[in-house]
C-alpha cells in the first residue's frame, strides 16, 4: 500500500486517461494478475517492465479487452477509460478496441497491399466518406508511422514484403489510422534490429503528442529512453509505479532495485 | 519344394547368421562393446542383410525369367501342324499350360501316378479321361503334341524350381559366410545397415512411382489401339454417344462431348452444394465452435467421408431421387420425368464432398497465424469482419486448392452417377434430366460382352485417358496454387 499513496501523490488526477482499480486476472485456476491498480495519464508514455511471465502483457491486453478472445481468461476489478468502466455490459468491446488500439510484439501486417493494410480500420469503422478521404487518411497515418517516404511509390505492394522494421511501423500506422485515444504496444521492438528499434522509439516519442501510449518492454534502457512513467511488475503484482527517472535512479522497493540492477528477472 | 519353404529356409539362415555375426563381433572386441565400431546388433543385421538380399534377389529374378524360358522352349516343340485352323499359338500354349497344371494337380492328389504323368508314350485318350475323372478342367480332347508339350513343360518347370532352390540356398549361405568373415571390430556395420535401410525406402518409393507409370502406359497403348480403329476427331468432337451393342458393329458413334458435359454438369452441381456448406462448416468449426463442440462435431462430419460411395448411390436412388421427383415431377412443377437426374446425383455427390472441403479448409484456416486475427481484433474489427477480410484472404489459396481437389474427386466419382443420374448420354441444359458421366460409361463399356478388341470396348481406355489427363491437370493446378501462395503470410 506504500506505492499507492505515492502514486496518488505524484499523478495529477485531471489528466488521467485509464484508471485501473484492484484488477485481478485468472487463467483458469492460475491467478495471473493480483490486485493491480494503475493510473495512466493522457499524452504520456507509460512503460510496463518486469521479468517474463510477470503479467505485464496480460495486464496490457486487459486494457482493450483482447483477453476476451481467450476462453479461460477471467478479469475482475474496475478499469475505467475516461471514467467509464470498459468491462461494463453496455460497452461493446469492438468499439472499445477502435478507441484503444494495439500494436503487437511480432509485426503482423495482413496479407494485403500496404494501402489496404492501413485502410482496413477506417473502412470497417466507416471513417472515410469517399476514396479521396480514405487516401488522405492512409497518407496521414503512414506519415505518422514515419514510413510514408519509404512506401509512397509502392502502396499496392504487399505489406508482408517489407522489412521487419518497416512492417512494424506499418502496423503502427495501421493502428493510428483508426484515430485511437490510447495506443497499447506489446514489446513492439523485440523482433527488430537496433536501427529499426531506434526508428520505432523515435516514432513513439512523436506519438506522445496526440495519444496516451502504453508500452510493454523487456529492455530497461528502452523504458528509460521512451517513457515518462514506469510500472514494475513482478509475479503478477505491481511492485512500483512512478516517474521513470525516479524508478531507475531511486527505486523505493528493494525488488525494483534488484531487477533494474540485474539481480533478479 | 514350395516357395514358402525356400523363403523360410533363407530366413532361418539369416537368423542364425544374425546371432553368429553378433557373437563374432563381440569376440573380436573381446567382450568390450566400446571397442566396436557399431553396436553388436548392427553386425548381426549386416550378416542377415547380406544373406537375405542376394538370395531373394536371385529368387525373384529366377521366378521372372524361368516361365519366359520354358514357354519359348515349349513353343518351339509345337509344330505349325499342331495348330488348328482359327487357333493361334497363344491358344495352344494356354491349352498346354492347362494340361500341365491338370497333371500336376492330379499327381498331387494321387489320381495319376508320377511315372504315367511323365510317360511320353502315354495314351492320349486314356490320359484325357483320367484327367477328367480327376476333376481337372480339360476343355477338349488333348492332342498328342499338346500332351507331349505339357509333359515337357512340367518336367522343365520342376527341374527349374529344384535348381533354383539349391542356387538360392547356396547364395544365402555364401552371403552369410562372406559377411561373417568380414565381421571385425573395426568393420563399419552400422553404415552398411544404414545403406540397406536407404535402399529399402527407395525401393518402396520406386514401386509406387513405377506402378503409376505402368498404369499410364497401359492406358496410352490401349488408347492408341482405339484411335487406330476409330478416328480421334470423331471421338473428341462427336456430339453423339451411341455405341452399337451388336458386338462387332462398326456403326457406333462414340463422341465424348455428351459424356464430358454430363461429368462437368454433375460436378458443377456437386461443387455448388459442397463448397458453400463445407466452407461455412469449416469456418464455424475453426473460428466459432468451442473446443468441446469441435471435438464432437469434427469427427462426426468426417464420418461422412468414410461412407462408401455405393451407399451414397443408394441414398440417391431411394431417397433423394423420389424426394426431388415429388417436388419437381409431374405432381409438382412438372420439370422432372424420373428420379434419376443430374440434380439427384449432383446433390448427393455434393454431400459426399462436404467433409472433403470442410476438413481441408479447416486445416488451412487453422494454419492462418493467430497474430493476423489479433491484429484485426486490435483494430476494432468484429469476428465476421476479421474472417471475411483477413482470415479468408490469407487462407484463400489453400481453400482454392481444396476445392480443386474436391472437383477432381467429383469428376472421378462413379457409383453415385450410375445409381443417381441414369445411363443416358445426353446434351441438355435441364438439370432434371438424366445424364451420364465418363466414368459411368467406362464401366458400362467394359462390363458388357463386347469383343475386347472392338472400338466399343477400347473406347473405355480413351475415356479413361481423357479423364486421367483432366484430373491430373486439375490436381497439378491445385498443388501449384497451394504452393505458390503458401508462404505469403509467414
Amino acid at each position: 500500500m506504500n506505492d499507492m499513496t505515492r502514486v496518488e501523490r505524484t499523478v495529477n488526477s485531471k489528466d488521467i486517461k485509464i484508471n485501473a482499480k484492484k484488477v485481478q486476472v485468472y487463467y483458469g485456476d492460475t491467478h495471473a494478475i493480483k490486485d493491480v491498480s494503475v493510473e495512466i495519464e493522457d499524452k504520456t508514455v507509460t512503460a510496463f517492465i518486469g521479468p517474463s511471465g510477470c503479467g505485464k502483457s496480460t495486464f496490457l491486453r486487459c486494457l482493450n479487452r483482447m483477453n476476451d478472445t481467450i476462453d479461460i481468461c477471467r478479469v475482475e476489478g474496475d478499469i475505467l477509460l475516461d471514467g467509464e468502466d470498459i468491462y461494463d455490459k453496455r460497452v461493446d468491446p469492438v468499439q472499445l478496441r477502435a478507441k484503444v488500439g494495439m500494436v503487437f510484439q511480432k509485426p503482423n501486417p495482413f496479407p494485403k497491399s500496404i494501402y489496404d493494410n492501413v485502410a482496413y480500420g477506417p473502412r470497417i469503422h466507416g471513417l472515410a466518406k469517399n476514396k479521396a478521404e480514405l487516401d488522405e487518411i492512409v497518407e496521414k497515418s503512414l506519415r505518422r508511422g514515419a514510413i510514408w517516404d519509404e512506401v509512397k511509390d509502392r502502396l499496392d505492394a504487399p505489406g508482408t514484403g517489407l522489412s521487419g522494421g518497416q512492417q512494424q511501423r506499418l502496423c503502427i500506422a495501421r493502428a493510428v489510422a483508426t484515430e485511437p485515444e490510447v495506443l497499447l504496444m506489446d514489446e513492439p521492438c523485440s523482433a527488430l534490429d537496433p536501427i529499426a528499434t531506434a526508428q520505432v522509439e523515435e516514432l513513439i516519442d512523436e506519438l506522445r503528442s496526440r495519444y496516451s501510449v502504453v508500452i510493454v518492454t523487456h529492455s530497461m534502457q528502452q523504458a528509460a529512453r521512451v517513457s515518462q512513467k514506469t510500472a514494475f511488475f513482478h509475479l503478477g503484482n505491481l511492485v512500483e509505479f512512478g516517474e521513470t527517472g525516479q524508478i531507475f535512479t531511486n527505486p523505493v522497493d528493494p525488488r525494483t532495485e534488484s531487477y533494474i540492477t540485474g539481480r533478479i528477472g | 519344394m514350395p516357395i514358402v519353404w525356400l523363403v523360410l529356409i533363407v530366413l532361418a539362415i539369416a537368423a542364425v547368421g544374425y546371432v553368429l555375426g553378433r557373437t563374432r563381433a563381440l569376440q573380436s572386441a573381446t567382450g568390450d562393446v566400446r571397442a566396436l565400431h557399431s553396436l553388436p546388433s548392427y553386425y548381426g543385421a549386416n550378416v542377415a542383410l547380406k544373406t537375405i538380399v542376394p538370395a531373394f534377389g536371385l529368387m525373384i529374378l529366377w521366378l521372372l525369367v524361368q516361365p519366359l524360358y520354358v514357354n519359348s522352349q515349349v513353343s518351339e516343340m509345337i509344330s505349325g501342324s499342331a495348330i488348328e485352323d482359327g487357333a493361334s499359338l497363344n491358344l495352344v500354349m494356354a491349352e498346354v499350360r492347362r494340361t500341365a497344371y491338370g497333371l500336376d494337380n492330379a499327381v498331387a492328389a494321387g489320381q495319376i501316378p508320377e511315372e504315367l504323368a511323365r510317360n511320353a508314350r502315354a495314351d492320349v485318350i486314356d490320359m484325357t479321361q483320367r484327367l477328367k475323372d480327376a476333376g481337372q478342367v480339360v476343355t477338349s480332347d488333348i492332342t498328342q503334341p499338346v500332351l507331349r508339350a505339357a509333359q515337357t513343360y512340367r518336367i522343365m518347370n520342376a527341374t527349374g524350381y529344384s535348381i533354383m532352390a539349391v542356387a538360392v540356398i547356396l547364395t544365402a549361405l555364401a552371403g552369410a559366410a562372406v559377411s561373417w568373415f568380414q565381421t571385425r571390430a573395426e568393420y563399419r556395420a552400422r553404415n552398411v545397415v544404414e545403406q540397406g535401410v536407404r535402399i529399402l525406402l527407395l525401393a518402396a518409393a520406386s514401386i509406387a512411382i513405377l506402378t503409376t507409370v505402368g498404369i499410364v502406359l497401359s492406358l496410352v497403348f490401349n488408347t492408341w489401339e482405339f484411335f487406330k480403329l476409330y478416328p480421334a476427331t470423331d471421338f473428341f468432337f462427336g456430339t453423339t454417344w451411341a455405341p452399337s451393342f451388336s458386338g462387332r458393329g462398326g456403326s457406333s458413334e462414340l463422341g465424348i462431348i455428351p459424356l464430358l458435359w454430363g461429368t462437368f454438369y454433375i460436378s458443377l452441381v456437386a461443387l455448388l452444394v459442397a463448397v458453400p456448406i463445407g466452407l461455412f462448416a469449416a469456418i464455424y468449426l475453426s473460428e466459432y465452435a468451442s473446443p468441446r463442440v469441435r471435438a464432437v462435431a469434427k469427427p462426426l462430419l468426417e464420418i461422412l467421408a468414410g461412407i462408401p460411395t455405393i451407399v451414397y448411390g443408394l441414398f440417391a436412388l431411394l431417397t433423394v431421387g423420389p424426394l426431388l421427383l415429388g417436388l419437381f415431377g409431374d405432381d409438382g412443377l412438372g420439370w422432372m420425368k424420373a428420379g434419376t437426374a443430374v440434380m439427384t446425383a449432383g446433390l448427393v455427390m455434393g454431400i459426399m464432398l462436404i467433409p472433403f472441403v470442410s476438413s481441408l479448409s479447416d486445416d488451412i484456416i487453422n494454419a492462418v497465424p493467430q497474430a493476423m486475427r489479433d491484429g484485426s481484433y486490435g483494430l476494432g474489427a468484429t469476428q465476421s469482419e476479421t474472417i471475411r477480410q483477413v482470415v479468408l484472404p490469407a487462407a484463400l489459396p489453400g481453400i482454392v486448392g481444396a476445392i480443386l481437389l474436391a472437383a477432381s474427386r467429383a469428376i472421378g466419382e462413379t457409383m453415385i452417377v450410375v445409381l443417381g443420374a441414369g445411363a443416358a448420354a445426353r446434351l441438355s441444359l435441364n438439370p432434371f434430366e438424366a445424364m451420364t458421366t465418363v466414368t459411368a460409361k467406362i464401366v458400362s463399356q467394359l462390363t458388357g460382352d463386347a469383343d475386347f478388341a472392338s472400338p466399343e470396348a477400347l473406347v473405355a481406355f480413351a475415356l479413361g485417358m481423357t479423364l486421367f489427363t483432366l484430373t491430373l491437370g486439375l490436381n497439378i493446378f491445385a498443388l501449384y496454387i497451394v504452393r505458390k501462395y503458401r508462404e505469403q503470410y509467414e
